[in-house]
């Protein structure tokens, strides 16, 4: 094991140690509570960034999951008679309905691309708050509520605490595999230009749509788990733009398409949106806020906190080993490739006009026809 | 010799405009076959009927005698044609090396595939010393590390050939393979191509440098306002007048090219 894979185990084990004990030290409800949101929007986030992230499709559905997850864990729990701790055992459920829900919406919104396949998914978002409004089972604009949990007060956000912290450990894990896998790079091909990744032999629409299912299926989990937290669901409440558009601004924040960047994300902004709604009462204030972010994330950090950072890293580094010529050994071509931290390597801002360069499909061969035949 | 790859009356129409009419081509296994005609005479239009990323109106495709017609890119890349773009297309924000890795294919046909099973990118992987060796092939190897965006144009030229050619294929169509680069890497992108045909890979090209199709190619096809209008060997086609008609008029000199596309 080299030093530097020893100092990022080192580093992860502390950071989950830390997380471990952020409920034991900090003991008051309201602050543990601010810790269950961040960790389920965590896992939000960092789902969303499995498909969005890595394929360069940016969605904003992901609240057709979420949303989904928490009605059925409530209709379940409802319509079985469950209660206490056994309703944890829904959850799967609620994973389970969100894959279901994701194969048919992802195999018509996935055939189009870029501001097409937005307007679908949020087209699809808002057919999902309406069927919540109107089928009978959902229990119309009042929703439902789960059941109650007789546990103690001063303890009680603890559990969920720990359930969200190992959902949003377990998806950053996934993440990390997914993207140094065969599955990841052909991900990133696609986000890159997917005809030419077609070209090369990679089927799109079965990475495409498994990606999007395995972010259904972990925000799906998120859902049901939000909704035994908050005890209660609405139409407005669980399809929300505001969540899709939140997920994506944590991810932005963090580093679209990096593995830690999102969970970053989503630890500094949920927690801040809950202090200003706590604080200012006037919910507005925070979407305001969340808005004023997303305009400054674009302008002023448009790669996100992560990829900036190790940049930062890498030329430090790289001022570092010139000064000391002869620490320079060990960082060969093929180094950086790794799934590590993503963009370890220099990576100056090429990508952005490269893309531009890229041409559309080339449609050629007509007009120049006209009189010139032998 | 035996045709390899065949395409035989193909047809296509954008709209009111007939890009392609009862084109047929042929190329025959082992050679360096080139496609010559003016801009606009349809050639990158075949390239991609042949390919799969435009719907042929009418006609047939062949590769080795099976029939490939508006099969999707990928089944066809599976199926050993490679290709490359007129305007260079590679994964700008994914280093040289994982863009080598896109395209490498696992034999272990049949076998239950693990979804998360590696890129290749681990030290000493077969398809990441195959990666390198094609990268050193093709002269980029030093650039293996870096992301592909930040290469010049000549080596993602390079790249998306050194790409293409991880999956073995049996047909490599090149769309300008010495378009806008300066003669020493045109010249060096065709020994490559002399190297690769010696052993055994057959190729169509599409070029407007004369000097290199004619240096290249045992047989040009000419194209002119989508038809095929002459096909034989380059010394028989350089002093065909229908080709001198094509090209307005102009001389098919040596160095010349056929029009101004080439200026970098």
């Amino acid at each position: 094991m080299t030093a530097g894979a020893m100092w990022r185990g080192g580093g992860i084990l502390a950071l989950l140690a830390a997380a471990a004990a952020f409920p034991l030290v900090f003991t008051n409800p309201l602050v543990t509570s601010y810790g269950v949101y961040a960790m389920i929007f965590a896992a939000a986030a960092g789902a969303w960034n499995i498909f969005s992230g890595f394929s360069g499709y940016i969605s904003l559905g992901n609240a057709v999951f979420f949303g989904s997850g928490a009605y059925a864990v409530g209709i379940a729990a409802r319509d079985w008679h469950m209660s206490g701790l056994a309703v944890f055992g829904l959850l799967p459920l609620a994973a389970a309905v969100a894959a279901v829900i994701s194969v048919p919406f992802g195999l018509v919104a996935l055939r189009v691309r870029r501001h097409t396949f937005i307007v679908v998914t949020i087209a699809v978002f808002f057919i999902f708050q309406l069927m919540a409004y109107n089928f009978p089972f959902t229990g119309g604009s009042s929703g439902l509520s789960a059941p109650f949990l007789n546990w103690r007060a001063a303890t009680y956000n603890n559990p969920f605490y720990y359930i969200a912290l190992a959902a949003a450990a377990g998806t950053t894990a996934l993440a990390w595999l997914i993207r140094r896998s065969r599955f990841g790079l052909q991900l990133r091909a696609i986000r890159d230009d997917e005809d030419r990744a077609r070209g090369l032999g990679v089927r799109p629409m079965p990475v495409k749509l498994a990606a999007f299912t395995v972010s259904a299926i972990i925000t799906g989990l998120a859902g049901g788990l939000w909704f035994y937290f908050i005890t209660q669901v609405q139409p407005p409440s669980a399809f929300d733009p505001l969540f899709d558009l939140s997920i994506a601004v944590m991810a932005f924040l963090g580093g679209v398409g990096t593995v830690p960047g999102p969970v970053l994300g989503a630890l500094l902004i949920e927690p801040g949106q809950l202090y200003l709604t706590q604080r200012f009462t006037n919910g507005y204030l925070s979407e305001i806020l969340l808005g004023v972010l997303f305009l400054l994330v674009i302008l002023l950090l448009p790669r996100g906190i992560i990829p900036a950072g190790s940049e930062k890293i890498t030329a430090w580094r790289a001022r570092r080993d010139r000064r000391a010529p002869a620490g320079a050994a060990g960082r060969d071509a093929g180094a950086g490739t790794a799934a590590g931290p993503p963009g370890a390597t220099a990576q100056a801002a090429a990508a952005g006009p490269a893309e531009r360069r890229q041409p559309p499909p080339p449609g050629g061969g007509a007009g120049a026809a006209g009189g010139r035949a032998p | 010799m035996t045709a390899l790859l065949r395409a035989d009356g193909i047809a296509k129409a954008f709209g009111g405009v007939q890009a392609l009419s009862g084109c047929t081509l042929e190329v025959s296994r082992g050679s360096v076959a080139g496609l010559i005609g003016p801009n606009g005479s349809g050639k990158t239009t075949l390239f991609n009927v042949i390919t799969g990323y435009e719907r042929a109106d009418a006609g047939e495709v062949t590769l080795g005698g099976e029939v490939i017609t508006n099969a999707p890119p990928d089944k066809i890349f599976a199926r050993g044609i490679g290709r490359t773009f007129q305007l260079t297309r590679i994964f700008a924000r994914l280093t040289v090396l994982e863009n080598m890795l896109v395209p490498a294919r696992r034999q272990a046909a049949g076998r239950w595939r693990n979804p998360l099973a590696g890129a290749g990118l681990r030290a000493g992987s077969p398809e990441r010393r195959r990666a390198m060796e094609l990268l050193d092939f093709t002269g980029i190897a030093g650039h293996a590390g870096a992301l592909a965006g930040s290469l010049s144009y000549g080596q993602r030229k390079l790249l998306e050939l050194a790409c293409v050619l991880m999956a073995d294929p049996a047909v490599i169509l090149l769309d300008e393979p010495a378009g806008g680069v300066n003669p020493p890497l045109a010249e060096r992108i065709a020994e490559r191509i002399r190297e690769l045909n010696a052993g055994g890979t057959t190729f169509l090209i599409v070029e407007h440098n004369m000097e290199f199709v004619m240096g290249l190619c045992s047989r040009v096809t000419v194209m002119d306002s989508g038809a095929v209008i002459t096909a034989g060997p380059p010394g028989i086609i350089r002093n065909d007048p229908r080709v001198l008609g094509a090209y307005l008029g102009g001389g098919l000199e040596d160095g010349e090219s056929g029009d101004d596309a080439t200026a970098p």
